[in-house]
């Protein structure tokens, strides 16, 4: 019964250190060429074309997948390794992080070949960028509520509708899109929707930002007005998106980035104790320290699950659940903690700025990806409770 | 094999547990009548030994196994010094000392105890806590002399009890020792000292605990799917969902890291900074686990878990009396704490990123 809750002790291989050696020099050069500064994670262009390609060059977008689509046949374990140096350095990595994470993978195991071709190599030179139509107005948690409509017509399909708080639809190339093409059966009240590639250049299309609060744009409402979406666009089985949307769920939810995404201030709050804290700052850093490496331990061990071809589906939802309650919990702790310090530590105001950077985006921690609700309802699911 | 040795220690140890064990049969028990057959079938199969070397009179069996063989004891939440007998075993194979065939204990059992060593070679000082004392025969000890540690190997009765008892109930002594002659006494070996004993005995308590939590979740799952209320299984409500779920996340960060813990001693060559790391770590987090899985399981169970009849509290009590043994988790924290500052913000990540 507690099957899915081995986390095999999986140690990163040698070639993982020739390659963090690799990384770390790689953005060193980067922050030393002024391409981002990595003590202002909320400050830059998230969206650094130029910087994106560079990382394809280094052959660290793709690494997983085939060389014959431009990939680099490297193992998870490596792709890991990349995914947290660019995370705690706070690189801007949102233009391929997402095509990188989750778009390449359905494309290739549900793109027709010359649509793998075209698109696949363009993503591993950094040079497309991808967004996920998922939430609508009126379904977000609930996916298979969705409204938004694929109508048949010759060659392809006619969409109508919208999708909502998607992230990078201001800049993207294409869009993973859930669009219905029937309506819900009886029995099966998650049928009749189908996954679309869409290209986000064709016409039909509007992108409306939508400013989040912390005052910058980040989410979108994307409007289709009979856009048109060919055939060859379909990804995998017409009706059976439900079918094809619980694989990926461990892809994307089992990730370095689902509890280091406020790390920076744990870092700035052990700057700011010095060397020799005094009994309570040892004490809840030494908690938060702990925590941190509980939780890197068993996100490595679900990669090392995705290595060898399972999908922990259940794994990966607990990593989420217990990785994106810590990180929101992190400005708070980190606050307590630094709130007896001098006033005048050398990095009072960098801490500051940070914890309240952190604290502004700490709400959606829980919420992008699946929310905390969600992640525990197929946790319980993998129980035996539902 | 190495995964063949650990399938056929774990298979051993569980069919013994599971005849001789049963947390039910002996939470019946009022006469303890269940712990003689039960040492005997457990030193037949050398489970308690298994940490010393077979040239010492012990089983030779790896660290991974005697780790694997903690992992169940702890999923029946083992009323019996057979971890304790584990780890005072390895600790006189460090000093090559022979071990007795007896229940054994270790001292000292909290990071402030220190017993000495004096110029003729008696021991002083008083150790807290040592789980089992009144049930062993012998003590294995850590003890000083000036800068130098020993390792020495005492008859329990040769030194002074309490009486107290842990929150399970289990025996947990205060131990004096008033120039007391050891049988055996030798050096430690180099760079071992207070820390090292307490991170591996650490460890242990890590693994035990997360076995217990294993356990709980099981109960707590199967009792939920069981217990109608309101009309249906008290499963199928999505807040004993939701709780079942946060259980399940406990248990799992409680078996992720204590595994890795005793993965990483079982690898390693010394106990170095990332053994600290790990086992620290380990007795900091399964040590939270078992407090938040703890409140779960009971708030499941509602008033029959809370009932002497029920066996739930044999797994929460002992749990959280584990805490308290070789370092707390506030204890542990504000050491990891301090090793962390004092390397600095720079390499905070690289330590991290390291194991």
């Amino acid at each position: 019964m507690t099957a899915h809750l081995y986390f095999d002790p999986i140690r990163l291989p040698p070639e993982c250190d020739t390659l963090r050696a690799e990384v770390r020099a790689f953005l060193a050069d980067e922050i030393a060429a002024g391409t981002f500064d990595p003590h202002q994670p909320g400050d830059g262009d998230a969206y650094n074309r130029g910087f994106s390609r560079r990382v394809g060059a280094k052959g660290w977008i793709g690494m997983t997948w085939p060389k014959r689509y431009g990939g680099h046949e490297r193992s998870q374990l490596e792709r890991y390794v990349v995914t947290e140096e660019f995370r705690v350095a706070n690189a801007p990595s949102h233009l391929h992080f997402v095509a990188d994470r989750q778009s390449g993978p359905i494309l290739l195991k549900y793109a027709p070949e010359h649509i793998k071709n075209d698109i696949l190599p363009r993503i591993c030179r950094g040079e497309l960028c991808f967004s996920i139509g998922m939430s609508e107005p009126g379904s977000g948690s609930d996916l298979f509520a969705a409204k938004t409509k694929a109508g048949k017509t010759a060659g392809g399909w006619r969409i109508n509708g919208s999708k909502i708080w998607t992230t990078s639809a201001q800049i993207a190339d294409y869009m993973l899109a859930l669009f219905r093409t029937s309506p819900p059966t009886r029995e099966n009240r998650r049928h009749g929707l189908t996954q679309f590639l869409v290209d986000m250049k064709a016409p039909g299309i509007k992108v409306n930002p939508i400013y989040q609060m912390t005052g910058k744009p980040g989410f979108n409402e994307v409007v289709f007005d009979d856009a048109f979406v060919p055939d060859d666009h379909v990804m995998g089985e017409i009706d059976g998106a439900w079918k094809q949307a619980i694989s990926e769920l461990a892809y994307e939810r089992s990730g370095p980035e689902r509890f280091l995404d406020t790390f920076y201030v744990l870092l700035e709050l052990i700057r700011a104790l010095g060397p020799e804290p005094d009994l309570r700052g040892a004490e809840g850093l030494g908690r938060l320290v702990a925590q941190l490496h509980t939780l890197r331990r068993m996100s490595v061990s679900v990669a090392g699950m995705l290595q060898v071809g399972k999908e922990p589906v259940v794994e990966g939802s607990i990593v989420k659940d217990l990785g994106t309650v810590w990180e929101q919990k992190l400005p708070g702790r980190v606050r307590d903690l630094a709130a007896f310090l001098e006033p005048e530590i050398m990095n009072r105001a960098t801490l500051e700025d940070q914890l309240a950077f952190a604290t502004t985006i700490a709400p959606k921690l829980t919420i992008q990806g699946g929310t905390t609700e969600i992640l525990r309802g197929i946790i319980a699911r993998g129980l035996g409770l539902r | 094999m190495a995964d063949d040795g650990k399938r056929i220690v774990t298979e051993t140890a569980a069919r013994i547990l599971a005849d001789l064990a049963d947390p039910q049969t002996i939470n019946k028990s009022t006469d303890g009548a269940w712990k003689d057959p039960l040492w005997h079938a457990l030193s037949d199969a050398g489970l308690p030994l298994a940490w010393i070397p077979e040239r010492l009179g012990g089983s030779g069996a790896s660290l991974a196994e005697g780790f694997a063989i903690l992992g169940v004891a702890g999923r029946f939440a083992l009323a019996v010094p057979l971890a304790e007998t584990l780890c005072a075993g390895w600790l006189l194979a460090r000093a090559g000392i022979e071990a007795p065939a007896t229940p054994m204990t270790l001292a000292p059992a909290r990071p402030y105890d220190r017993i000495s060593v004096d110029a003729d070679g008696r021991l002083s000082g008083r150790a807290i806590g040592v789980p089992f004392a009144r049930d062993s025969q012998h003590i294995a000890m850590l003890a000083d002399r000036g800068r130098a540690h020993l390792i020495a190997l005492v008859e329990t009765r040769d030194c002074r009890l309490s009486e107290s008892r842990n929150l399970a109930g289990d025996a947990a002594n205060v131990v004096t020792f008033e120039r007391v002659k050891p049988l055996r006494i030798a050096p430690a070996p180099n760079g071992f000292d207070l820390t090292s004993l307490l991170l591996m005995a650490s460890t242990v308590r890590s693994v035990e605990t997360a076995g217990a939590l294993e356990a709980i979740l099981s109960l707590s799952v199967a009792y939920a799917n069981e217990r109608v209320a309101f009309e249906r299984p008290i499963g199928k409500f999505q807040a004993v969902q939701q709780n079942l779920a946060r259980l399940a996340g406990e248990v799992a960060a409680a078996l992720a890291v204590a595994g890795s813990a005793a993965d990483t001693i079982a690898q390693a060559d010394a106990f170095d900074e990332a053994v600290f790391l790990e086992a620290a770590s380990a007795k900091i987090r399964t040590a939270e686990a078992a407090a938040e899985g703890s409140a779960i399981a009971h708030q499941v169970f509602g008033a029959i878990g809370f009932t002497q009849e029920h066996v739930l509290h044999r797994f929460t009590l002992r749990m959280l009396s584990w805490r308290d043994d070789f370092g707390s988790e506030s204890y542990w924290a504000a050491e990891l704490g301090k090793r962390v500052a004092c390397r600095g913000a720079d390499e905070f990540w690289p330590l991290v990123a390291s194991r």
